[in-house]
């Protein structure tokens, strides 16, 4: 496959054997090395990985500084319990909550933290509690949804209470 | 010809040099999309990854930052690694061992490491993970905390690793995620 084309410079002309040696093309056929490069760029264009992660900044509230504890009013606090299989339940304040169910979806809770946050003056508060059968997936998606809702929506994560669990089972 | 050869010899050596050879990772791990923009940093980074079983790998970026935290376990659990042991220890990106069998991993082929890693101990009565977070920030106290977990993940375990940081003071994390488009 791989030859020195020698036979193109002025073949035609002929004669003069010896000075056709002399300016013979210094033509090369390119096909393997460009099959070659080719190969390679492929291989490189595949291994390579552009995408750096991202990542999502999660603060938690100091648990040895009691001095720092804030108060919120229960009126604009909204509690977020994740389910098992992709369910949640929210309800707002804490003496008398009306539990509610929703989901991921476009009019789920995120619809519900806009709203509520709509009709205060100060910033919402958002207690996200993770049940024992929610997954890593779940929370990262309601971090998602608090970031990207509308107004202003602060949050906090904490572990879910046995009066949280009942009141999802009397729903 | 000569045109397609000129193109084809830039692409490759923007590739080659565009190229970054990572480390296989040793955890298995999908991580969840989210629509955070925030880059993961490349530098001073602690990389605590879970996988879907629960299983945690601990990972230090840098590898000078890697021999130094070597030193710190030696010295804490009176273990001594050899020269060839450590310098093993700077080329792996992660780990999910007790550090009690961080030595026969050092010691082991590549075939054979995938099933020595079974996790690090996280449970209250002999939470490892806690110490060797606790060390890593000793030997690189710009160093920050990254958790690197599967989707299909259960909560309880994520809970578990961050209530370890929050014994050690540390409250301010980072979840790795994957870009998703936003929804307008």
């Amino acid at each position: 496959m791989a030859e020195l084309n020698t036979d193109s410079g002025g073949g035609r002309r002929g004669g003069k054997g010896r000075k056709r040696n002399n300016s013979a093309s210094t033509k090369i056929d390119m096909t393997p090395m460009v099959d070659l490069a080719f190969l390679l760029i492929t291989f490189f264009m595949l291994t390579t990985s552009f995408s750096q992660p991202q990542t999502m900044e999660v603060n938690m509230p100091d648990k040895t500084d009691d001095d720092r504890k804030m108060e919120i009013k229960e009126s604009r606090t909204m509690t977020v319990i994740l389910g098992e299989e992709d369910k949640v339940y929210w309800y707002m304040g804490y003496q008398h909550p009306e539990v509610q169910e929703t989901d991921f979806a476009e009019q789920g809770i995120r619809r519900a933290v806009e709203q509520k946050s709509a009709i205060l003056k100060e910033d919402l508060v958002v207690i996200i509690k993770p049940g024992k059968k929610s997954k890593y997936r779940n929370l990262v998606d309601m971090l998602d949804e608090i970031h990207i809702a509308k107004g202003n929506v602060r949050y906090s994560i904490s572990s879910v209470s046995d009066r949280d669990l009942e009141l999802i089972r009397n729903k | 010809m000569t045109a397609m050869c000129d193109m084809a010899f830039l692409l490759l050596t923007f590739f080659m040099l565009a190229t970054k050879f990572k480390a296989p990772e040793v955890a298995d791990v999908t991580i969840p999309a989210s629509f955070s923009k925030n880059k993961l940093p490349e530098s001073d980074l602690i990389v605590l990854s879970v996988e879907k079983s629960g299983a945690v790998f601990f990972g230090m970026e840098g590898e000078v930052d890697r021999g130094k935290l070597l030193d710190q376990i030696a010295s804490r659990y009176k273990i001594s690694y050899t020269s060839a042991e450590k310098k093993e220890f700077t080329r792996i990106p992660e780990f999910g061992t007790a550090i009690s069998d961080l030595k026969p991993l050092l010691r082991a082929t590549k075939s054979d490491r995938g099933r020595m890693q079974k996790g690090i101990p996280v449970d209250s009565t002999n939470n490892e993970l806690k110490e060797l977070v606790k060390l890593a920030k000793w030997t690189n106290p710009k160093a920050e905390i990254a958790i690197k977990a599967d989707l299909d993940l259960d909560y309880p375990v994520v809970e578990t690793i961050i209530l370890t940081l929050q014994e050690l003071d540390i409250n301010k994390f980072k979840f790795v995620t994957s870009l998703q488009a936003k929804p307008e």
